[in-house]
């Protein structure tokens, strides 16, 4: 079992024949991912990737039966493509786009709130690395080489720093689940809380490991949600000790505003409510594997 | 983006906000002359500068004659205004704002921001106007009102009235402060604002309802939508380095230390940085280059870190996921060859091609420390430093 994405999973690609579309739908054919076509207004009819190409999702979706999708749209068009996905019934999407405006995102999950939660779209990111269930499919942009599969869901924000993570678990011999990149945006489509409990509920996964940083509220909220609610046992490293306060530092939602914000805040909370917080990034993969064996 | 009173004000006129006549100078004659043609017997003369807390600093002077405007502004223009929010360095003032005086009765707080944890706007007002919203919350919690607006739908005239029911006005006045506080929704909404406050907004003798002073942040992201907006940036409020590297597309923030930093990613970046702090080191820079960090970028990259004074050695902590690590490799050669870095270098790669990069660094005749992991890399760039020392 993995959370998400699996081997059945069908997937297209919106902004299919882009540069960036084309390169990383290339990575995740490779890597064995079952990409069913793609879509790009005004190219539909035509063939990409030896995949149809189609003008819109809806008419993706009745053709190939499409349930997952993964957006490599420009910024200012990619709040529309999401709410497209989630009109067609898509059940997964990975938003990839950087550069979002806020009141867009907003937009996208005021909409989203029409559909009941039986056919609601869960939505990724933007400005994240995607979804791996490695071994199985990969929705995103990560290295898969560097995912073992295993028992450790992972949930992060940055996707370099779930790249570290990922290579110092697999040094150690420990697998992944499912990795799930939920962005640096200061709104996002999922939260921590949303994916904790997709893990909560997953057979396969035994702990789950947390990457979070500096700014907003919700690492604070997975906190409180995981002392009332998870059973399985939780590791967390937060960035930004060195952080100064409100300067943004890379990701838009990256900015220590209010209380709670701040690493040093956030790892006190997240303590309090019983998760193992890695001592520095360096030692993120032996805290988990510390964790692991005393289950 | 942030933006100045005084061009925060000229948009709240576009929305009937009242705000006190007034424009911006460049020089203590230009101040008098404004001064003299808004007429009445007391001004304010205000320095122009992207921080709040000006008043406390000195950067608001009450002026009782056409003189002591012109001695205001001669006071404030040229020189470095220290906020608790600008930095030990402050910021240069190269604009002052002269404006009529105004009679007041009363002063509120009212603030728009995004609220994260509901996804809403939120809006927040207290009746002890003047006060910051921090201090507000600290010693005046009581006094504060919340009402979120759903971006969708916009704010709602029955949200406003609370509010100025709330702040306490008299029934004459209540529909002024609601027609404010609906305007300054609309400037939130329509000019993808991330900040918008009006502290204090106030009662004046007269009745009416005046924002006195102003502050809006816009979303850096929207501002291809919003030319209006972008036109406003003043880049001399930005720290030179910080501009610099924004206008390459890479992401730095300046801090005290002496460790620069190269790193691809942002939350590798600030992983890299509490590693060294965790080492006993201070970084001198926050520095994301990019998921898919090109040699170019790297080049410019060490052009950045390189230049400032304060950096006494460069770790340079790139994942390749990607990416390759032979031709990040090859970017480090590059930027080295064509960079003039004096620099001692500590270079930690992972990833993809890890061995074929290490090989060509190590082959190419360049004099850095390899650093295996990011804990490896952050001890050996500290102990650099202290060798250097002693």
């Amino acid at each position: 079992m993995t959370v998400l994405i699996d081997q059945n999973s069908k997937i297209i690609i919106q902004g299919f024949t882009g540069k960036i579309g084309s390169f990383h739908a290339q990575e995740m054919i490779d890597y064995g991912t079952n990409i069913v076509g793609g879509v790009t207004p005004g190219k539909g009819g035509t063939t990409h990737l030896e995949r149809p190409v189609f003008n819109t999702v809806k008419e993706a979706v009745e053709n190939t039966g499409a349930d997952s999708s993964i957006l490599f749209v420009p910024p200012q068009f990619a709040a529309d493509s999401a709410m497209e996905a989630a009109d067609a019934g898509i059940k997964v999407c990975v938003a990839i786009t950087d550069g979002i405006p806020s009141h867009d995102m907003i937009k996208v999950k005021r909409y989203m709130k029409r559909y009941p939660k039986s056919s609601k779209m869960t939505l990724v990111g933007p400005n994240c690395s995607g979804i791996i269930s490695p071994g199985k499919c990969l929705l995103g942009i990560m290295p898969g080489h560097i995912y073992k599969e295993g028992e450790v869901g992972v949930i992060g924000r940055s996707g370099t720093l779930g790249y570290e993570s990922a290579q110092q678990m697999k040094n150690l011999g420990i697998g992944i689940s499912t990795s799930v990149g939920i962005g640096g945006d200061p709104i996002n489509g999922s939260s921590f809380k949303d994916i904790l409990e997709l893990f909560e509920e997953d057979e396969k996964t035994k702990v789950v490991l947390m990457i979070g940083e500096i700014g907003g509220p919700q690492e604070a909220e997975a906190a409180y949600f995981a002392k009332e609610n998870m059973s399985k046992p939780i590791i967390s490293y937060i960035a930004g000790l060195t952080a100064p306060k409100g300067r943004k530092m890379g990701h838009a939602g990256a900015i220590v505003t209010a209380y709670g914000e701040a690493a040093s805040e956030k790892v006190e909370i997240l303590q309090e409510a019983g998760v193992t917080v890695a001592k520095n990034p360096s030692v993120i993969g032996e805290t988990v594997k510390e964790v692991l064996s005393k289950i | 983006m942030d933006i100045h009173e005084y061009q925060a004000k000229r948009l709240l006129r576009g929305f009937n906000i009242s705000v006190p006549k007034g424009r911006v100078a460049y020089g203590p004659e230009h101040a008098e002359y404004i001064a003299r043609d808004i007429g009445g017997n007391r001004w304010v003369v205000k320095a122009q500068i992207h921080s709040g807390a000006r008043g406390k600093a000195g950067g608001v002077i009450v002026c009782n004659s056409f003189e002591e405007v012109s001695e205001a502004a001669n006071k404030l223009l040229g020189k470095s205004l220290v906020t608790h929010q600008t930095g030990p360095k402050g910021k240069v003032v190269q604009r002052v704002y002269v404006e009529e005086a105004t009679d007041i009765r009363e002063e509120f707080y009212l603030g728009l921001v995004f609220d994260r944890s509901s996804e809403c706007i939120m809006v927040v007002a207290s009746s002890e106007g003047g006060m910051s919203v921090e201090e507000i919350s600290k010693n005046k919690p009581e006094t504060i009102i919340r009402a979120k607006i759903e971006a969708a739908v916009g704010m709602q005239a029955f949200q406003a009235r609370e509010i100025a029911f709330g702040l306490g006005l008299d029934t004459k006045s209540i529909n002024r402060c609601a027609e404010a506080i609906m305007a300054c929704s609309k400037v939130f909404s329509q000019y993808d604002a991330t900040m918008v406050e009006i502290n204090p907004l106030v009662l004046t003798a007269d009745d009416n309802i005046v924002a006195l002073d102003c502050k809006m942040s816009f979303d850096d992201n929207a501002l291809f939508r919003i030319p209006e907006i972008s036109e406003l940036r003043d880049k001399s409020q930005e720290d030179p380095q910080e501009t610099y590297a924004s206008d390459r597309d890479l992401n730095y923030v300046g801090l005290d230390g002496n460790i620069g930093n190269i790193i691809n990613g942002a939350g590798l970046a600030m992983a890299s940085m509490d590693m060294i702090k965790l080492a006993g080191g201070e970084p001198a820079n926050f520095l994301d280059v990019g998921g898919g960090a090109t040699p170019e970028k790297i080049v410019k990259a060490f052009k950045l870190v390189s230049n400032d004074p304060n950096v006494k050695v460069i770790l340079v902590n790139i994942f390749a996921g990607i990416n390759r690590c032979d031709w990040i490799a090859e970017g480090i050669i590059k930027a080295i060859n064509e960079v003039q870095v004096k620099q001692p270098l500590v270079v930690r790669l992972a990833g993809t091609n890890v061995e074929k990069g290490q090989d060509l660094l190590r082959s190419s005749g360049i004099k850095f420390q390899e650093a295996s992991s990011l804990q490896d890399a952050a001890k050996k760039a500290v102990s650099i430093l202290n060798e250097g020392v002693n």
